[in-house]
């Protein structure tokens, strides 16, 4: 383990530079922290950090002067490996039927900056859906094998947040090159660095870092814990996954399908939702064609249609079938939990529907939550 | 010469601001290309040159306002092929089936000097309250971009796409912050069908619902957030009636909160 003073922080992303990576990471935009290119640290939500609940969000300005005092907001890192809108193919139609137009676009060669836990969690998940098994995605390939991740561990988790329940955070233990902890200690302030590939190793190699000291590691263990110790919300997840397929015809599916938009905002922040949808478009004159992939919902009536009509025309069907998929069928598909603990789709869910309370209620039996309880929204004005 | 091997394509105006029809001559790019593939056999607002029916397509514009206008959606159905109906007015009725909320003789006496002159039907009704349509195009006004669509599916003899789902999806696949959770700003958008491209909340202001109701519209759950957010029934009421008053969902809830 290493220490970099936070002065320091810029001779890192300088080094990812040098190498010819797209840097990209945390910013604030319309109230929000989002993730987007960025040029250097100043460019990060430098002292800001964020209030979550079922619902709302709130920005704050903390003038702590932290990096990464915040966790995760609306953005994952998904919409860089599997983009919102993707260009499979294009064609022109000639005199025997049509051909494929080569296309050669590079894609970037991306760093991203400040992964979380639960965020390393979920791009391994999405690995095993992409790259294992007998169909590998090439566009998820071509733009996750050349990523180089900086994570950095959360200090200060949200109101939203339940890694730990999940087994998937706060601190980063796999699936980076270079692991950051920041730390506040006595006046100091400084990133302790943890190496997780040869690539990581190399840049580090470049910085000639001093060993952290006994104290300093002792600094970063502390927060850590701290951190795991002040979730906002709570999952029990043991046996979870047998007793959701047990509690297919709960009366409780029929109360949060009242509360239910069928939006599907929560699977679009999800950041290991995959669904897509695939979409063929012509020009007028039927000369050009073109084959897009785009991120679809198991929300919507078109997901669910195939041939003779849909087969989840309710609410409670597709919301029970996004819960119980995320937490139980994704157990016996790909051998792991759909769900990481991020809270983005608590959070940013526009009627506060709580993955974690609706689990409770599952598991309990008990009906809980009611409709249109108006119980007060937090006070903007921090 | 007339190509004869071309689809012949009318646009036709019914109680509208004409803002719907304005989109195909909008479509500047796209319009040779059209041009080239279809023959614009009736279309008033782009030319005199009328050729006579029947046609494959018609482009239904307006709602049904007028006991003229329910006469005359006959003998456009007649005469077409395909029917595909064009923005709020010819899908929910437009604004002007404001007026099925209230007594539209009183309207006329306080807007017409001589309202005995004006012939007019208690209701605006859509354009699929009187005739079969084949497709219903949303939004006030349409999305240039979805006309071409739909006119492409039809010309290529493809399904178009058109998602019926939220604007939601839109908002999230641009990656705008949602302004109702970051902001407490109000939103239709979690119950309205998309079309835009999640336009307003990209300028962080709510939905107003341009495009009527989404496929699942939960307008109750998502009323009941409103007055969380501080809205009052007479917000909501405003809300819901607006292009898309009439249109079954929003008109129900529009009045549930009158109350």
């Amino acid at each position: 383990m290493f220490v970099l003073r936070h002065a320091r922080l810029d001779d890192l992303l300088d080094a990812l530079k040098r190498r010819g990576f797209t840097l990209v990471g945390p910013v604030v935009r319309d109230g929000a922290i989002v993730y987007d290119v960025i040029a250097s640290s100043s460019d990060l939500p430098i002292g800001y950090t964020h209030q979550q609940d079922a619902g709302s969000y709130h920005l704050i300005e903390a003038h702590d002067g932290a990096f990464f005092g915040y966790t995760v907001g609306p953005h994952s890192w998904k919409q860089y490996l599997n983009p919102p809108r993707t260009r499979l193919w294009k064609a022109k139609g000639s005199a025997n039927g049509f051909e494929i137009v080569q296309e050669n676009a590079n894609v970037p060669r991306y760093a991203f900056i400040g992964v979380r836990a639960c965020e390393l969690n979920a791009i391994a998940i999405l690995d095993r859906v992409f790259l294992q098994g007998s169909a590998v995605d090439f566009e998820y390939r071509r733009r996750r094998e050349h990523a180089f991740i900086l994570a950095v561990d959360c200090t200060r988790p949200g109101g939203t947040c339940f890694c730990a329940s999940m087994n998937a955070g706060p601190q980063a233990r796999s699936g980076f090159d270079l692991a950051l902890t920041e730390v506040f200690d006595n006046g100091e302030h400084y990133f302790t660095v943890v190496c997780g590939s040869e690539r990581g190793d190399e840049v580090l190699g470049e910085l000639c870092l001093e060993e952290a000291s006994e104290p300093e590691r002792q600094a970063a263990k502390h927060s850590i814990e701290e951190a795991g110790r002040h979730m906002g919300r709570k999952m029990e997840t043991a046996g979870l996954a047998e007793l959701l397929a047990s509690r297919v015809e709960h009366p409780h599916w029929e109360v949060v399908a009242k509360r239910c938009l069928t939006c599907g905002n929560c699977t679009l922040v999800c950041p290991t939702c995959f669904c897509s949808n695939v979409e063929d478009v012509t020009d007028l004159a039927g000369a050009f064609a073109e084959r897009w992939r785009t991120w679809d919902s198991c929300f919507t009536l078109d997901y669910s249609y195939i041939h003779g009509g849909n087969v989840r025309k309710t609410a409670v069907s597709r919301y029970r079938q996004w819960l119980t998929h995320k937490l139980s069928s994704w157990h016996s598909q790909f051998e792991m939990s759909g769900c990481v603990g991020c809270g983005r789709c608590i959070t940013w869910c526009p009627v506060g529907i709580d993955l974690t309370e609706e689990v409770r209620v599952l598991r309990d039996g008990a009906t809980a939550v009611t409709i249109g309880t108006e119980k007060g929204v937090p006070d903007a004005k921090h | 010469m007339r190509d004869k091997s071309k689809p012949k394509l009318a646009v036709w105006k019914f109680s509208s601001c004409d803002g719907c029809q304005l989109s195909l001559l909008d479509c500047e790019d796209e319009l040779l290309d059209l041009a080239s593939k279809i023959e614009i056999a009736n279309f008033p607002e782009a030319s005199r040159a009328v050729v006579k029916g029947p046609y494959e397509l018609s482009l239904v514009e307006g709602s049904i306002s007028t006991p003229h206008d329910a006469q005359r959606i006959q003998e456009v159905r007649r005469q077409s092929k395909f029917l595909v109906t064009i923005g709020a007015c010819a899908t929910a009725g437009g604004i002007q089936a404001l007026r099925n909320f209230a007594d539209v003789a009183e309207f006329a006496r306080y807007v017409y000097a001589a309202p005995q002159y004006i012939e007019t039907l208690s209701n605006s009704t859509p354009i699929a309250y009187h005739v079969f349509v084949d497709f219903e195009l949303r939004g006030c006004p349409i999305n240039k971009a979805q006309l071409v669509e739909v006119i492409g599916a039809f010309l290529n003899n493809r399904r178009p796409n058109v998602p019926h789902y939220s604007v939601c999806m839109e908002c999230k696949r641009r990656g705008t912050i949602c302004v109702m959770v970051a902001q407490g700003i109000p939103c239709l958008g979690p119950v309205t069908h998309a079309g835009c491209g999640a336009l307003c909340p990209a300028y962080r202001r709510g939905c107003y619902g341009c495009f009527g109701p989404m496929e699942t519209p939960n307008t109750v759950a998502l009323s009941s957030r409103w007055k969380e957010l501080g809205a009052a029934n007479a917000d909501l009421v405003r809300a819901y009636r607006t292009f898309n008053a009439f249109s079954e969902v929003f008109r129900k809830e529009s009045v549930a909160h009158e109350r």
